[in-house]
């Protein structure tokens, strides 16, 4: 398809009162390996949620494969997930079923396959992903790495023209957190896949990016290939990369309401 | 605090939780619609409520609860006529504990412990299953995968008690009635056969289908007491924890509400 996959558009997201995206925009064009990266509480994951259609925005647009998530009737929805896969933080692999099951699902749900096909059709997904002959084991049974491997496996079920990889390295070794990025490398090389990776992680972040965009306090504070975001001018990218704690900022009738607000749930 | 501003907290509490309620049943009269929107139009719209989970449900939620439920409609039955010929005889009038036990069970004590049964089984089960994928995502995951949620867990739990309530408050009513012939039959002088005739005698068909109505509609209250309460969960492993006994305590109160309720309407 031509035009952007991604395309968010002064999208502003509130939790109750709190607001949580300020006016972010950002674009994603087809076969780019795009990370979003930011510290805990800048916004990364929820931005996720609405490129995801999980959550609904305050205000502005996000249009994924041309289509504005918030306009879509429940069929057209349907047939804009079947070409996304997600792979979440922690997984998310259905605990009642095996790792094959798993796999299996969407290709169950979405496609008309007798059980051979759809058996070789899980192998083949678990050997992309280096989990070959683990189809039977059960989610609880896998260890850290494996279980982000199977999530990838059943989110590139239906061969997803783009796929989102929620913190893809966060509490594994550095070893297998390396194999992953590789897989990552390997999966957009192969299938070609626009790949959108949420991480805090800087080395996994450098190593697969085409561009970068960096979150802080939700807003959208640089965006550009790797090069041009590790030189970048900003205090707060430096800080990041540099691995600085922050400068807290005092504003002092900030924290005054802050003290005396009354809680909001 | 001074007694005025005790009193706007309370009244502001009070407040807060009224708007709770409201909300949680208008999310409970969504879920149930939109249950019997997948049921109805689901194929047309490929995505079937299968029949593999429905029946999946109906072992864990009927066919598993069938041993425990025997055995206390069956102790039931026994208390039912011990406690009924103790208090009849003070009047003389023992040859009524058949139709007074018939009645008994069939219309109230068969549906009731059949209702709290289940939703002390199923209904924590249910929420803390659809909590636990909550919590770990597995629903995110599922409206991704484009797996509607309710269609996929909510629905076929509701079918399956649908069907499962009312058969096991049948079950439970043959086996409540043999527990008191168990104790009453010898105390009447009267055949077991005997006993069991009287009761069919005394029952009209009626008296069995209020049974089974309330059971259903014990179903409907369970069932979507315990998935609203799953899919509120917040919190983590102690979030699971609160709404699986959550879903109990609010279930089983429900239940015996409704039976209230349903017991005043149809004997007016």
């Amino acid at each position: 398809m031509s035009g952007p996959v991604i395309e968010v558009r002064d999208l502003h997201a509130h939790y109750g009162r709190r607001a949580v995206l300020h006016g972010v925009n950002l674009t994603v064009e087809p076969g780019e390996i795009r990370v979003i990266m930011g510290g805990s509480g800048s916004g990364k994951t929820t931005l996720l949620r609405h490129l995801l259609g999980l959550n609904r925005p305050s205000s502005g647009t996000v249009r994924v494969l041309g289509h504005d998530l918030d306009r879509l009737d429940e069929r057209r929805a349907d047939a804009l997930r079947r070409q996304i896969g997600v792979s979440f933080q922690g997984g998310a692999l259905f605990n009642s079923m095996t790792v094959g099951e798993n796999v299996a699902l969407p290709l169950r749900e979405h496609a008309t396959l007798d059980e051979s096909t759809l058996r070789v059709m899980v192998r083949l997904k678990l050997e992309v992903v280096n989990l070959a002959g683990f189809e039977n084991l059960m989610p609880a049974q896998l260890s850290g790495g494996m279980i982000k491997r199977a999530a990838l496996a059943r989110a590139i079920a239906l061969d997803p023209k783009l796929l989102f990889f929620d913190e893809p390295s966060a509490g594994l070794d550095p070893v297998v957190a390396v194999e992953l990025d590789e897989l990552i490398l390997k999966l957009r090389d192969a299938l070609r896949m626009t790949i959108v990776v949420v991480t805090h992680v800087l080395e996994s972040a450098v190593k697969i990016a085409d561009r970068i965009t960096v979150l802080d306090d939700g807003r959208v504070i640089a965006d550009g290939p790797v090069a041009e975001i590790r030189d970048h001018p900003s205090a707060q990218v430096q800080d990041l990369f540099q691995r600085r704690p922050r400068q807290a900022e005092v504003n002092a009738d900030e924290y005054l309401r802050r003290l005396t607000e009354e809680s909001v749930e | 605090m001074n007694v005025a501003a005790h009193a706007w907290h309370w009244s502001e509490r009070l407040g807060r939780s009224a708007a709770a309620a409201v909300t949680e049943l208008g999310y409970i009269a969504a879920l149930l619609a939109e249950s019997v929107w997948w049921i109805a139009v689901g194929r047309r719209h490929r995505q079937p409520v299968r029949i593999a989970p429905v029946l999946a449900e109906m072992m864990e939620i009927g066919v598993h609860a069938v041993p425990i439920c025997a055995l206390l409609l069956f102790t039931v039955g026994l208390m039912l006529a011990i406690q009924g010929l103790h208090t009849l005889e003070t009047f003389g009038a023992q040859t009524k504990l058949v139709p007074l036990v018939a009645l008994s069970i069939t219309r109230e004590f068969a549906p009731l412990i059949v209702g709290i049964l289940v939703a002390g089984r199923s209904g924590s089960a249910l929420a803390a299953r659809i909590g636990t994928m909550q919590v770990s995502q597995e629903i995110d995951a599922l409206r991704v995968i484009g797996i509607n949620p309710v269609r996929y867990l909510v629905a076929p739990s509701l079918v399956a008690m649908l069907i499962m309530l009312p058969v096991l408050t049948v079950l439970a009513d043959f086996v409540g009635v043999a527990g008191a012939a168990v104790y009453g039959a010898p105390r009447l002088d009267i055949d077991y056969a005997v006993f069991g005739a009287q009761t069919l005698e005394a029952l009209e068909a009626g008296d069995v289908l209020q049974g089974v109505a309330k059971a259903a509609i014990f179903a409907l209250l369970i069932a979507l007491i315990a998935c609203s309460t799953g899919f509120a969960v917040t919190g983590g492993a102690e979030g699971v924890g609160r709404a699986a006994t959550r879903a109990v305590v609010v279930s089983i109160s429900s239940v015996v509400v409704a039976d209230m309720a349903f017991t005043f309407v149809l004997t007016r």
